[in-house]
């Protein structure tokens, strides 16, 4: 364990990754307490409405006078919160599926796999503004749609693992002594399995985020004043060019979690599957 | 008469991860025109990256320390990349590598492939364009009607997954001879075919090598091969020659140790399966003194102490060790 | 070859089936009456009760589904509830402007990401590499919508050199409608001007689109390179005096390109989709914001038959994928 640590750790863009995300994941934990304005989630104070950056906000104030710095920091523990549940209910779809897939085969295995090709073969984006749309728009409905439409990422790679692993001996050897199917499964390969789950859960996370901006922009997801990174972006537009730092930063924001989840991610890959292709 | 090519106490290290690895640490052959001088030597001894100095192909990391490579009166060590690539490669050293397979390029024709080497290496006979490559294709069906590969004239327009291995091989030995070189160099040509089309090859090259006036340059670790193919020899071991010369009389009585002992654990001449005590010291850490002192059966107390000296065995070969000095 | 490209319309077919069917039952199942959905909100009980007798919904769900499969058979995606007309109009109508759109930007991101992506590999290690890796990394974690609107904030408000939306200037008149694609119109009709203003409002809709995929064409076909010139036949061929620059740019990345290809036809998806936003962004007259007009009205006949369409072009392009793969990579065909 420690060796797979010391060789993470001599991975410099995964190592600013982990920095990233850790200290996001910090700023959504302590949010308000990091806030210089931790009121600003809501109230409004109109003198001071669209004021450039500046010592005392250093993000600058939108159209109702919050700060935006700390309408950002607080923003992150939203983001966090749609990523980790929309990837945690993916898993909790995708992963059984998967195992199930790969262990049992025959027209189970066959049935759950053209499901997963099936949604697959719809970009992501198109089908999970179908489902918020037809599911009423809210913040909920745009985390089911979008766990909806994560599943089969983990379906189809815990099925491949699966697969391997029953076919090999030490699986065999296991038949042989008369250990049961639950038990196979689940002690077995779920532990060899979860290697690729946590790389893709890991870069799902950073996608969930710009996905779920994407869909704060639309006006489907978060509401106003919630301080939703992608809703706020949308609110922005009307007072632009003149007041550029409330798109800006927000939009910053987004792009450096997302690099960390994504520079992580790799790392975590390169750590798990040396065979694949990569070339550092 | 001077040598076709020579190469003098050649030095080369690469840096690795652990460290700078001595891989070649005074090498010395000698190849005459129009002989075949077999280079031979155990895995991890260094051929590859003899081959690679002399081809100027070194991989990164590798530095050439010391040493010279003379062909034909020129030191190829001076070189650029860009002159070795014009005036020797495959116009005057042509290559046969050791894993056909993997040496061609999966997703071309054989015969793009061959023509491209010939586009830019065949001599030049003033034809221009289109009849040039007519002309190129003309020899090139030629050869592989000469090296006996069914079918030439559609042969270039297939894959290289099409072909067996021994029919991969004599393409390979045709697009060596394709522009005419002086010395072709073979890696192990036969090492990744079965015995009876080895056999094949073999007598094919010895053909070749009469037919077309070239010297071959051919490294393998089977001495077997060697008794069949070589008019001379030169025995590598742990990156540094150690008995050089005609190939008869070595075979017959060997002087240096390491080559006693290999040729003791020949298949055809071995009586168990003990083979050499101990293994081939690492070119991280060479040993001080003579490289095959810790498995050495003749070894004495100055074997460890420094270099041992080049000397004459009785056979006149050259051998490095103290006991011929 | 046809046998291999009839094949794989063969695995497709399934998968298509599959998207009919979801779509249909995300028609008829989802929750609230479709029949409301599809009047809108203003509708009368009456009004209701006739798109219902209309569209056969108080028929059993298996007689629908016959019915829906005949219809998708015929094109007829049924009537937007927004612009009252057939939504297999409104899209004919609109496609081209989004593949136009779609093109350049694959366009861009290929032709500058595949050589930016060999850059890299040949200077793995030195400040090339890492400068062009840190782009793909960050040209992955780019929000689309947030580069149209600082692209607009910069080139268009601030620097005033491009337009800011649509894609014709309103003065200007337009070409006659032959392909529906603006650029290829204004050059059939001789229109350099209206050619050069077509061009202007495509390139930062364009540009936008195009960062993601130039990230991840750039990161594929690196390591692509860098896998195969590790390979035994890029020593072979220096050896036989290959010249540099050919042996690179046409003998490895003939060989590299597999890994890249697919990427471009994922891409291709995924241009489609993240089209949605720019479109929007841009005032694009596409399918895109066709799609987004669709979600904020409650269209629901839009909203899925662009899923169908969308999911269908997706699986073409599969096709097409594993087309170019078996030609570029002879021994796939074999396979099959």
């Amino acid at each position: 364990m420690s060796q797979v640590l010391r060789k993470l750790a001599r991975d410099l863009p995964a190592m600013l990754g982990l920095g990233i995300v850790l200290i996001v994941l910090l700023i959504a934990i302590l949010g308000p307490l990091l806030a210089p304005y931790p009121g600003d989630a809501a109230a409004s104070h109109l003198a001071r409405r669209l004021k450039p950056p500046s010592a005392d906000f250093l993000f600058g104030t939108d159209n109702l006078g919050r700060d935006i710095f700390s309408r950002v920091i607080l923003g992150a523990r939203g983001a966090l919160a749609i990523a980790l549940t929309v990837v945690s209910v993916a898993m909790l779809i995708g992963v059984p599926l998967g195992l199930i897939a790969g262990f049992r085969g025959g027209w189970l295995s066959e049935t759950i796999m053209r499901v997963t090709d099936v949604v697959l073969a719809i970009p992501q984006l198109v089908l999970a503004l179908a489902l918020a749309q037809l599911m009423s728009p809210s913040l909920e409905s745009a985390m089911l749609a979008l766990s909806l439409t994560y599943w089969p990422f983990f379906t189809r790679i815990v099925y491949a693992e699966t697969r391997r692993l029953s076919a090999s001996l030490f699986v065999d050897a296991l038949r042989g002594i008369g250990a049961g199917p639950g038990r196979i499964v689940f002690l077995h390969i779920l532990p060899n399995a979860l290697s690729p789950v946590i790389v893709r859960a890991t870069i799902g996370l950073g996608f969930t985020i710009l996905v779920a901006a994407v869909l704060g922009f639309l006006g489907m997801g978060a509401t106003p004043p919630a301080p939703d990174w992608g809703l706020t972006i949308a609110e922005s537009r009307t007072y632009l060019p003149r007041a550029w730092w409330y798109a800006t930063f927000p939009g910053l924001a987004i792009l450096i979690t997302v690099m960390g989840f994504n520079l992580l991610g790799d790392g975590l890959r390169d750590l798990v599957d040396p065979r694949i292709r990569r070339s550092r | 008469m001077m040598p076709l090519l020579s190469v003098h106490g050649l030095k080369v290290s690469i840096d690795t991860d652990e460290g700078t690895a001595q891989v070649l640490d005074d090498v010395g052959l000698s190849l005459e025109r129009g002989r075949i001088l077999g280079v031979v030597g155990e895995s991890g001894c260094g051929k590859s990256t003899l081959i690679r100095a002399i081809m100027g192909i070194l991989p990164k990391g590798a530095r050439v320390e010391r040493g010279e490579i003379w062909f034909e009166g020129e030191n190829l060590l001076v070189f650029s990349e860009r002159e070795l690539n014009e005036r020797v490669r495959s116009s005057r050293i042509g290559f046969i590598p050791q894993d056909p397979l993997l040496a061609l390029n999966p997703v071309f024709k054989v015969g793009t492939q061959l023509l491209e080497v010939m586009r830019w290496h065949a001599p030049d006979d003033g034809s221009r364009g289109g009849e040039r490559r007519k002309r190129h294709v003309g020899r090139l069906v030629g050869l592989l009607r000469r090296m006996q590969v069914p079918d030439p004239e559609t042969a270039l327009e297939r894959y290289p997954h099409q072909f067996s291995g021994g029919q991969r091989q004599r393409l390979l030995i045709a697009a060596a001879l394709a522009c005419s070189p002086r010395l072709v160099i073979a890696d192990e040509p036969t090492t990744a075919l079965d015995v009876t089309t080895q056999h094949q090859i073999l007598l094919l090259l010895r053909e070749l090598v009469a037919e077309f006036g070239i010297s071959l340059l051919f490294v393998t670790h089977d001495f077997g091969v060697v008794a069949e193919l070589c008019d001379d020899l030169c025995v590598i071991y742990a990156g540094q020659t150690v008995e050089a010369g005609a190939v008869l009389p070595i075979l017959d009585a060997p002087a240096h140790p390491y080559t006693r002992a290999l040729l003791a654990c020949h298949p055809d001449r071995a009586t168990s399966f003990t083979g050499i005590p101990g293994s081939v010291p690492s070119p991280l850490a060479p040993p001080p003194g003579c490289r095959f002192a810790p498995r050495c059966g003749d070894v004495r107390a100055v074997c460890s102490a420094g270099q041992p000296p080049q000397g004459r065995s009785g056979t006149g070969a050259e051998v490095r060790c103290v006991q011929y000095a | 070859m046809l046998r291999f490209v009839l094949r794989r319309c063969a695995l497709v077919v399934p998968s298509l089936l599959g998207l009919l069917v979801v779509t249909f039952l995300l028609i008829h199942t989802v929750p609230s009456d479709p029949a409301v959905a599809m009047a809108g909100d203003a509708a009368t009980p009456e009004q209701i009760e006739r798109l219902r007798k209309q569209y056969g919904l108080d028929r059993p769900i298996w007689e629908q589904f016959a019915v829906y499969l005949d219809k998708v058979a015929h094109l007829d995606f049924g009537e937007s509830a927004f612009s009252r007309r057939p939504v297999a109009l409104d899209i004919a109508q609109r496609l081209p402007a989004t593949l136009e759109l779609t093109f350049f930007a694959l366009a861009i991101s290929v032709f500058l990401g595949v050589p930016l992506g060999v850059v890299s590999a040949l200077n793995h290690n030195a400040w090339p590499d890492y400068l062009l890796r840190l782009f793909s990394v960050m040209g992955i974690a780019l929000a689309a919508f947030w580069v149209a609107i600082m692209l607009q904030l910069l080139f268009s408000m601030q620097l005033g050199w491009l337009p800011l939306r649509g894609d014709l200037t309103s003065t200007m008149p337009r070409p006659d409608r032959v392909t529906g694609f603006l650029a290829i119109d204004s050059l059939i009709a001789g229109r350099w001007d209206a050619f050069a203003d077509a061009l202007k409002h495509l390139a930062l809709p364009a540009v936008t689109l195009s960062l993601g995929g130039l990230a991840t064409i750039v990161r594929f076909t690196r390591a692509g390179m860098l896998d195969t010139l590790q390979q035994d036949f890029v020593f072979y061929e220096r050896a036989m005096g290959y010249r540099w620059l050919r042996l690179v740019w046409i003998f490895v990345l003939r060989n590299s390109i597999t890994a890249t290809v697919t990427q471009i036809g994922l891409l291709f998806g995924g241009l489609i989709a993240g089209g949605v936003v720019v479109e929007a962004i841009f005032d694009w007259p596409g399918i895109g914001s066709y799609t987004v007009q669709a979600i904020l009205t409650g269209d629901r006949q839009v909203m899925l038959a662009v899923t169908l369409l969308v999911g269908t072009v997706y699986a073409a392009v599969n096709i097409l994928v594993d087309v170019v793969h078996g030609l570029l990579d002879p021994r796939l065909m074999e396979r099959g």
